[in-house]
């Protein structure tokens, strides 16, 4: 398979074209990302996991390792402002009880996780604040306050190798997720597995498929500039094998979630990355 | 040949070529009025500006595009394939460093990205850059 | 259109005088096009950021005229030149008469 992704590059000139430094290593305002790892031992068919930051074309990339060019900072501190703003009849904003936001550093990493025997997104976390602790509205899953604060939050981790716990209470969950991951659907009677495992590193018409990687999310895609949810994506690719998406924010899509995020275990959080 | 939608993708690509060359001049002339437009008719010179420009864009909706013309007071962009051409001018003030600016823009679909530069002494520059626009796969 | 829209500026704290020195801007803004429809296929009118200038201590950097084709949250990076300390003042103009602002400081040592 290994083969297959350098054959590809190689092939459509993605390896040669123009970069302000060698595309097959990131960094980021000068830390460095890793972007490749050998893959973790409870997936059989894969050998070395790759962020997909390593399938996009040079400019797409340049876009990721400097703050002020990555677009989805513009969100970000959309976040922060978001993260001071009083909300609710409790009279709280998150600053009210969070100290500092670098204390999120390394959450992201872990999530989702099992709280309470229910697994549980950094959306419900979010959610959670807001309905029990402000007493505000909470806030739909992949609309721009949450993703903001999603991204926010994220990129405290940013860096942090992948690593969420997939033995004890997560395992039901994860084998869940594990389930769906291989399970056809849709009119195309396609499973992720389909494109991201069996095929990663090819074309599909003009897009180079990647491993369906979710360290960098939320991620800003070219195509709809702004910042988009796991779950909204988890969506759009249902869409595009013509399935009927899951809910967001429903149990089986936090199941792929947590299994996705443990097929990335090692990988550095890249959020908020940059997508096609 | 069959009217098959392979067919259509077929048939337009190589209308989008055949633009390109400038035998199909639809898109062309509009692009050659606005510089008419811009320079008065006079001729262009070439030579004087760089494009740096992908050859393949990802999304078309972000294509970087960067122009550097020394001597230049200003740079009027153009894409020759988008509904409207017209793109964006920048013109350097006193305290500008050097006559170059990088932006994002956005192309419809492959096409070239045209440069004109209005240089000191009142004379003009041309250049060209021609950015192919890929489909996505997922939605494209 | 005037929600949302935030201005963001990367200029050095510090230079030296005559020194060329490398700006970055960006403001968040759709740029809806005109040329786009929505779900009952009516054209989305267009409402962009149509000028976007850069200042220092009231001298020209540069003055740049914006079209639809300008992607969503424009973005430019351009050098510019500091004969003294001094403040830049960058502004955006939008389509529906909002004027977005900025300043930085810089110092020259």
């Amino acid at each position: 398979m290994t083969n297959t992704l350098w054959t590809t590059l190689a092939l459509i000139g993605l390896g040669t074209a123009v970069g302000a430094q060698d595309s097959n290593s990131l960094s980021i305002e000068g830390e460095s990302i890793v972007t490749e790892v050998a893959a973790p031992a409870h997936m059989e068919n894969v050998d070395t996991i790759y962020s997909g930051w390593r399938f996009r074309s040079a400019e797409t990339q340049a876009l990721e390792m400097d703050d002020f060019d990555n677009p989805a900072f513009v969100f970000v501190e959309q976040g922060m402002d978001l993260w001071d703003k009083v909300d609710g009849a409790a009279g709280k904003a998150c600053s009210s009880c969070h100290e500092n936001i670098e204390d999120f550093a390394g959450l992201r990493t872990q999530l989702p996780r099992v709280d309470d025997g229910e697994l549980v997104t950094m959306e419900n976390l979010i959610n959670e604040c807001r309905t029990d602790r402000m007493e505000a509205e909470p806030w739909k899953w992949s609309k721009g306050k949450m993703t903001a604060m999603t991204g926010l939050i994220g990129v405290q981790s940013r860096g942090m190798p992948m690593n969420v716990a997939i033995d004890g209470d997560a395992a039901p969950f994860w084998e869940k997720g594990k389930e769906l991951y291989y399970t056809r659907v849709g009119q195309l009677d396609m499973a992720c597995s389909n494109c991201h495992e069996d095929n990663y590193g090819m074309m599909i018409r003009a897009d180079h498929l990647s491993q369906g990687q979710i360290n960098g999310f939320p991620t800003y895609r070219l195509k709809n500039a702004k910042l988009n949810s796991i779950h909204g994506r988890f969506k759009g690719c249902m869409k595009n094998i013509r399935a009927t998406p899951f809910k967001e924010g429903g149990d089986e899509f936090k199941a792929l979630e947590l299994y996705l995020a443990s097929r990335g275990q090692g990988l550095s959080v890249e959020t908020p990355s940059v997508r096609n | 040949m069959k009217l098959t939608r392979r067919n259509l993708l077929i048939l337009s690509s190589a209308g989008a070529a055949a633009t390109a060359m400038g035998s199909l001049p639809a898109f062309a002339t509009l692009t050659d009025d606005e510089i008419g437009k811009l320079t008065g008719g006079a001729d262009l010179g070439e030579g004087a500006i760089t494009i740096t420009a992908p050859e393949i864009a990802e999304n078309g909706n972000t294509v970087p595009i960067e122009v550097d013309a020394p001597g230049a007071v200003a740079i009027t962009l153009f894409a020759d394939g988008n509904p409207v051409p017209n793109v964006a001018t920048f013109n350097f003030g006193p305290l500008a460093a050097s006559r170059s600016a990088s932006t994002r823009i956005r192309l419809a679909s492959t096409q070239n990205v045209v440069a004109i530069a209005k240089m000191e002494d009142g004379s003009f520059q041309k250049a060209s850059a021609n950015v192919k626009v890929t489909i996505g796969g997922c939605g494209g | 259109m005037a929600s949302g829209v935030k201005p963001r500026v990367k200029v050095p704290k510090s230079a030296a005088a005559g020194e060329a020195i490398t700006i970055k801007t960006l403001i968040s803004h759709k740029m809806e096009s005109g040329q786009r429809k929505d779900d009952d296929g009516n054209v989305i009118p267009r409402s962009i950021i149509n000028r976007f200038t850069a200042e220092f201590n009231g001298e020209n950097v540069i003055d740049v005229t914006l079209e639809p084709a300008i992607s969503t949250n424009p973005y430019f990076q351009f050098e510019a030149i500091v004969p003294e300390s001094g403040e830049f003042k960058f502004t955006w103009y939008d389509d529906d008469g909002s004027v977005y602002d900025t300043s930085k400081k810089i110092k020259v040592q």
